[in-house]
């Protein structure tokens, strides 16, 4: 797997982070180096081995109730927004 | 005057009680100590205030007998973990002016023991790097210079958190591992750092990097100390899902238990691996302090350890890029202006995140997108599955896993900055641990021959945090680490 700058710029797009030019040529190199060392796991057989997605004893998780118990603080939550308006946070228009 | 410095939490609340002196001079003792140490760049922000006035509180408690068990010490926090109402950044311009509206889990399980709040500590962006100096607020500097009198990196994320506790800028402090960010620094700055079990603290509150592998602990100069702030943070909570219910066992306690019978595992696959000569003397100089305290050593075999380090670097990233993706300029406080919603994130996303934060978003999006899911990322959770299994099958035959916590001691600053790969390689003996969820910690053993810290590892079985802290106590003893730097800063 070769990672060019046109792959770059499609990760980019997705990962929603603009790219100068620079940024583009530097990327390309660092992370096609950083995959072909991760490539190195394809020479294991992983074949019907389950995947563990995370360490947590499944066993230890329980259901709760599914209530209100928290909230009632729009204010606090919006404190930190760039832009509100009237409780609501600010974004530039959507739809025309 | 007394030299608050060298002092241990434990022996500090003993004088305390005696009443040798107050929380109040403790307190500015620290403070003063912080304020001139600010050339190693280990807070991003002081709470001097807070800490003077919340003394006083403390003070009144130990007079009236009613202090809590950590009443008056003074603790330096990651700023990782939100702090209500105190500027909580993730060394990131994105998070510059960012504060919480609420208090950490373990962070209040602190204050509720009495323990104040002394400031928030420098670490890599978001917890990227092993180094701290992936940091918007700039590099930290280890008070470890090498014999060359150069600067070198307190390792990293939790740096601040590590330089601090070394320099003697608060009694301890709480960092966060999600690949080795508590017990690298440690082990680069001669103090003692611990990991938890995954599970046995809450990650409720802290700044979430990879939420599978994230852990609080604490960053100490003594065994003991360590165990005594994990008696405090570790707790269950119902608001973060994956905190265990288990019995909290008394830690302290098990700093005090022989470890006559126990027996020690040492991976024959880590001595292959590129350690330097030092370090090597002193996994061997640990083996017969180990002998000597009645353990046995055995050799294990952990077959897909060297799977580890491809292995995270496919996780951690996946589970950042969607952790990450809640900063988009809405909701927090960094935003860059734009005509529409989409260049408003992308300009946003851009100038508010630091190279190493853009490259792991950058990696963690590419093995989830669509085509590349089941090669990478599907395959590296069966990889983990395969290094757990390792793990389950080394602890049915030994107590503890004992190795070095670094491949090498303290890199020159901007010695490894250059080659992304070369840093991850830094984490090689301590990653395995995040993926299988394991309790480990570094204790520091001595000095190399370029005059810095060398630190080794124990890993514990799940929820065993007992077993290493007991051999950290007996290897604590045995190698009577000094841990003084030279005050540089201070002395010129």
């Amino acid at each position: 797997m070769t990672i060019d700058s046109k792959l770059v710029e499609r990760i980019a797009k997705l990962s929603r982070i603009s790219l100068t030019e620079l940024e583009i040529n530097n990327l390309s190199s660092e992370l096609d180096n950083i995959l072909n060392w991760i490539e190195q796991l394809s020479e294991l057989d992983t074949e019907g081995i389950n995947p563990v997605f995370s360490s947590f004893d499944e066993e230890e998780t329980k259901y709760r109730t599914d209530e209100i118990n928290d909230g009632g603080y729009r204010e606090d939550i919006i404190s930190n927004a760039p832009l509100t308006e009237d409780g609501f946070f600010l974004v530039p228009k959507v739809v025309d | 005057m007394t030299e608050f410095s060298t002092l241990s939490i434990k022996e500090t609340i003993s004088s305390l009680k005696n009443k040798d002196f107050s929380v109040s001079e403790l307190v500015d003792f620290h403070i003063t100590s912080m304020e001139s140490g600010r050339e190693l760049n280990a807070f991003i922000t002081e709470t001097a205030d807070i800490a003077r006035k919340k003394a006083i509180d403390c003070d009144q408690n130990y007079s009236k007998g009613e202090e809590k068990p950590l009443e008056g010490i003074p603790l330096g926090i990651k700023d990782m973990f939100c702090t209500k109402g105190v500027k909580t950044t993730a060394s990131s311009k994105m998070l510059e002016n960012f504060i919480p509206p609420y208090e950490s889990t373990v962070t209040q399980n602190l204050w509720n023991d009495g323990a104040i709040l002394l400031g928030k500590l420098n670490n890599d962006e978001f917890a990227m790097g092993s180094s701290n100096e992936t940091s918007f607020f700039g590099e930290v500097k280890n008070p470890w210079k090498n014999t060359k009198g150069n600067f070198t990196v307190p390792g990293g994320s939790s740096g601040g958190s590590a330089a601090s506790v070394a320099a003697g800028m608060g009694l301890a402090s709480l960092g966060t591992d999600t690949g080795g960010s508590i017990r690298q620094p440690a082990s680069f700055t001669g103090t003692v750092g611990l990991k938890p079990t995954y599970g046995r603290c809450s990650r409720w509150g802290i700044i979430a990097f990879a939420s599978s592998l994230d852990q609080a602990g604490p960053i100490t100069k003594t065994v003991k100390d360590c165990a005594l702030l994990l008696n405090s943070i570790c707790s269950y909570d119902s608001k973060d899902s994956t905190s265990s219910q288990k019995k909290i066992p008394d830690f302290e306690k098990a700093t005090d238990k022989s470890i006559r019978g126990m027996k020690i595992g040492i991976p024959k696959e880590y001595e292959t691996d590129g350690i330097s000569k030092d370090i090597t003397e002193y996994i061997e100089k640990g083996k017969e302090w180990l002998t000597e305290s009645g353990a046995e050593i055995i050799e294990i075999s952990l077959p897909h350890i060297k799977y580890a380090l491809p292995c995270y670097y496919i996780i951690a990233p996946a589970e950042a890029s969607s952790n990450l993706a809640r900063y988009d300029g809405v909701k927090f406080t960094h935003r860059v202006d734009a005509e529409n919603i989409i260049d408003m994130y992308e300009e946003t996303r851009s100038q508010g995140f630091g190279d190493e934060v853009k490259r792991r978003i950058m990696i963690g999006t590419y093995v989830l997108s669509s085509g590349y899911y089941d090669a990478y990322y599907l395959k590296a959770q069966k990889v983990r599955a395969m290094i757990s299994k390792d793990f389950k099958e080394a602890f049915s035959k030994v107590d503890a896993i004992y190795g070095p916590s670094t491949p090498s001691t303290a890199f020159e600053l901007g010695d490894k900055k250059k080659d992304p790969l070369e840093m991850y390689l830094n984490d090689v003996f301590t990653v395995p641990v995040n993926l299988a969820g394991l309790p480990a910690m570094s204790v520091p053993v001595g000095l190399d021959k370029k005059n810095l810290p060398v630190g080794m590892q124990l890993i514990g079985n799940s929820f065993d945090e007992e077993s290493i802290l007991s051999i950290a106590s007996c290897i604590e003893k045995s190698a009577k680490f000094d841990l003084s730097p030279n005050r540089w800063w201070i002395n010129g």
